[in-house]
């Protein structure tokens, strides 16, 4: 990125249009309301990360040491609870997509600008339940709420955390019909659905998994509360339940809850290895329909969970194999974006850093997902850290590289500064390897034969127990950079201009930051997505625009 | 084949030798497909970095050939571990008709287990080498998970049902055994030993404890003691038990089950959820009077008085992985 000669007239945009506290709590938006969530899911971002250095604390020695058995599982669970619920399910679709969606469609707001508002709220309501049950004692069930222990045995604020994850799960549904009605409907003149960018079939894909999966966890939600205050005989054998069904429901909708924390980080890739190499993404259409065949397969695949859990035999089979079918187009993705770097123009600047880490930990993370669906394989690895190991590298790894990656990415839309590069390719670089060394012993560990949830541990596992939580406190560190330096950046960074990157798509031919109604003009499109460059044989390479680069939008 | 595979558990098991076989081939697989992936965008990030901060590429055509070839060739490479693991599952799932039967009752937070001879152990578990070893596992509370890394075996114990597992210790040693499904505030210290002994050995450790007799009899002195046998006996108010396990059995509702551990179980504890045709569903439940280990006891007595092995009929199903008392709720 080049500095940018200072000379901005004062103009009106989005984050100086109205002033005062009410002005940005009753917004309607969408730019604003990405600001709150964004505002709203670091904050659990961080609470979620205290919970994990405890975690790791704990586990630097075999004994139990630091705290009692009783506080290490509420650390696990409460760590567990808000990162999926609080931080990485809404990160990318409600801060990048809410901002994003439709900046990139050409449109003025969401279809539903008050609508998105109340999901902010049903979210934040739903937090403040669950951070009560924290504040109450917290609760010991694992993220996962397994009957008959969550309904009958804990004696945590099972409750309460509860109905925090049941009241969340209304925002996510929200965002995800809003997101649809949007593409949709409010598409600018011109932009068919094949010239949309892959981050918009992303959230496209996303949000139908938001409103078809997040009811199915309410439900779960609802009948565990049922059996747990009326005692109602449902999961638990006692009371003539199955404990069974409970693992059936949970991950009906907690399988496809993965592909809501990827799928996005997906688009934002897509997005950064398009701009960051000025090139247009390789088999595009493929790309973009990957990202649905992983919504429809993602709803299939849920047994997987389930394969030592007393499950058929041929039940586990038939999952095994659904499996594998989700895995072929997450590997399409990935051949797909490598080979869009051929003959690119590659910029090593931060953004596109996160997409190389980002496909790094995808092919971890994936390939270690093969291993988990081999079933004879996994009776040996499941519910040990391998597993532990695998779902960070997907939904963690993936997510926050997707997630940090848009977020330096459109920074400069966002806030209309630029930041410091210097640091944050150190920061990327630091959270690069602090997150390998955290979670790749990890693997290790599960293959030995650590169980998860275990707070004290045979000293054969310590070793490489210490080297995660020296990963941890690096990945930390990482983490607390961008904090910094972005927030710095607010306020003494450089004055943006509307396109930094030199990028394609709608979002950058608008100021930065954008005025309210987005445009000055409705735009017209009249070019396919990432079209840099005429697709026929031009023998001559354009240069770029110097429109696209000046300060003022574009006529 | 043996492969041994750095960071894998002991190898005790018939099965351990397996699993790290295809462990080790999908290491292969991913370091290739890795290596692959890293050093094509490492030598076009190489080749094609940006010189020129205003430099615009030429755009590339995608290629429908490239990627029907990186859809199929994955999707049979995937097919490949999908049969590989789905057939190694299938035989460790499926327990053999000829094996040491060991019953197995995990709580919070302990497993205690109960040899056919009579020996009871807790957290502790010795068993013969070279000898096919099968375990039914219940739970008097909430869900526990019975691994053993060094044999590759690993399964969920249910409340409310028998599952069984089984395995083939294959070396000498002691290994750990953790439960693996989270259970509580000691959930980590619900571990134990799994001792694999030499049949000489072992038949020493058989001779050297036990006390009250064997499973089967124990069982058999709750049954009088209960007065079981008031009603099952010869034309009794209920079916005569001698011979039946194993056996399919006629219901009242046309129905036919096979009288496994699962359905002796449900019968004891919920007897009118699947009543035997010709009787009254007059038993009473006796949840609640019996725990799981004096079930086991008497499921062990049943079996025993069973047909003879060899004359064997029925019970063409897995036993592993029959939900109980799921149709019929109890009241």
């Amino acid at each position: 990125m080049e500095s940018v000669v200072e000379v901005v007239p004062p103009r009106t945009h989005y984050v100086n249009a109205k002033y005062g506290v009410k002005s940005w709590l009753l917004t309607t938006d969408h730019k604003r309301i990405a600001l709150l969530y964004l505002a709203s899911v670091t904050f659990f971002f961080f609470l979620g990360g205290l919970f994990a250095v405890g975690i790791r604390l704990e586990l630097l020695t075999p004994q139990g040491d630091l705290v009692q058995a009783e506080t290490y599982n509420r650390l696990f669970t409460m760590h567990g609870v808000v990162m999926v619920f609080f931080f990485l399910i809404p990160a990318i679709p409600a801060t990048l997509g809410n901002f994003l969606v439709p900046l990139m469609v050409g449109a003025k707001d969401l279809a539903f600008p008050r609508i998105n508002l109340l999901s902010w709220y049903i979210y934040n309501l739903g937090a403040l339940f669950t951070v009560v049950a924290i504040l109450l004692g917290g609760v010991d069930t694992g993220w996962t709420f397994y009957t008959p222990y969550s309904s009958t045995y804990s004696n945590g604020n099972v409750m309460l955390t509860g109905i925090g994850v049941f009241i969340t799960g209304f925002s996510s549904i929200l965002t995800g019909l809003n997101f649809i009605v949007t593409i949709h409907t409010m598409r600018a003149p011109g932009l068919t659905w094949f010239r949309l960018p892959l981050f918009i079939w992303s959230h496209y894909a996303t949000s139908l998994i938001m409103i078809l999966g997040t009811p199915v966890i309410a439900v779960t939600m609802l009948l565990l509360a049922l059996e747990r205050l009326a005692h109602v005989g449902i999961f638990d054998p006692a009371l003539g339940g199955d404990p069974v069904l409970f693992q059936h429901l949970f991950w009906f909708y907690s399988h496809p809850a993965v592909y809501i924390m990827v799928l996005p980080a997906m688009g934002v890739i897509s997005e950064l290895v398009a701009n960051m190499t000025r090139k247009n993404v390789f088999g595009y259409k493929f790309v973009a329909f990957a990202s649905l065949a992983i919504a429809v397969f993602g709803f299939l695949v849920w047994g997987h969970h389930l394969f030592v859990s007393t499950q058929s035999v041929y039940a586990g089979m038939v999952f095994s194999f659904l499996s594998y079918a989700v895995a072929i187009p997450s590997a399409v993705k990935v051949f797909n974006w490598t080979a869009t770097l051929y003959k690119g123009s590659i910029s090593y600047d931060t953004p596109m850093l996160y997409a190389f880490g980002f496909i790094g930990f995808f092919i971890i993370g994936g390939m270690t997902g093969l291993f988990l669906a081999a079933l004879g394989l996994d009776i040996h690895v499941h519910d040990t850290y391998f597993v532990v190991a695998h779902f960070h590298y997907i939904m963690v790894g993936g997510t926050i590289m997707g997630y940090l990656g848009g977020l330096h990415y459109w920074w400069p839309k966002i806030s209309g500064r630029l930041y410091p590069e210097g640091w944050a390719r150190f920061a990327a670089l630091v959270i690069f390897v602090g997150f390998n060394l955290t979670f790749f012993p990890q693997f290790l560990l599960g293959y030995m034969g650590m169980p998860r949830r275990y707070y004290a541990y045979p000293e054969e596992f310590q070793v490489l127990n210490v080297m995660s939580s020296a990963g941890a406190s690096i990945l930390g560190v990482g983490y607390l950079i961008p904090m910094i330096y972005l927030i710095w950046s607010m306020r003494y960074g450089p004055h943006a201009p509307p396109n930094p990157w030199g990028a394609f798509g709608l979002e950058w031919r608008t100021s930065s930051p954008p005025p309210t109604q987005n445009f000055e003009k409705t735009p017209v499109v009249t070019w396919e997505a990432y079209e840099f460059t005429p697709r026929e044989d031009v023998d001559v390479v354009g240069v770029m625009d110097v429109l696209d680069r000046t300060l003022a939008p574009p006529k | 084949m043996q492969v041994s595979v750095p960071f894998s558990p002991d190898q005790a098991s018939s099965y351990s030798g397996q699993v790290d076989l295809l462990f080790a081939f999908l290491c292969v697989l991913t370091i290739l497909f890795g290596a692959v992936i890293t050093l094509l965008i490492i030598y076009f990030a190489v080749k094609y970095r940006r010189r020129k901060q205003d430099e615009i590429p030429r755009a590339v055509e995608g290629s429908m050939r490239l990627e029907l070839v990186w859809t199929i060739l994955p999707f049979f490479i995937s097919m490949g571990i999908f049969v590989w693991g789905a057939g190694l599952y299938y035989r460790m799932y499926r327990a053999p008709n000829e094996a040491l039967d060991i019953y197995v009752v995990a709580k919070q937070w302990m497993w205690k287990f109960q040899h056919l001879d009579g020996q009871r152990e807790i957290n502790e578990l010795h068993v013969p080498v070279g000898r096919k070893i099968k375990l039914t596992l219940t739970t008097e509370d909430v869900i526990h998970s019975f691994f053993v890394p060094a044999f590759r075996i690993k399964l969920d114990v249910v409340p409310g049902k028998y599952s069984t597992i089984w395995f083939e210790p294959t070396r000498p040693g002691r290994y750990h055994l953790f439960c693996a499904e989270y259970c509580g505030t000691s959930h980590s210290g619900m571990i134990g030993w799994v001792d694999v002994m030499e049949a000489s050995e072992y038949q020493a450790w058989l001779a050297g404890g036990g006390g009250e007799g064997s499973l089967a009899s124990t069982g058999e002195k709750l049954f009088q003691q209960l007065a079981c046998n008031t009603c099952h006996r010869p034309q009794g108010r209920g079916p005569q038990l001698e011979g039946v396990f194993g056996k399919e059995v006629q219901l009242q509702d046309g129905r036919k089950v096979v009288a496994d551990e699962t359905y002796i179980r449900e019968s004891i504890l919920n007897p009118r959820a699947k009543v035997v045709a010709g009787f009254q569903p007059i038993m009473p439940t006796f949840q609640g009077q019996v725990s799981e280990e004096q079930l086991l006891q008497l499921v062990a007595y049943i079996k025993s008085i069973g047909p003879k092995p060899g004359t064997e009929t029925g019970a063409a199903k897995p036993s592993t992985t029959t939900p109980a008392g799921t149709t019929a709720p109890q009241r």
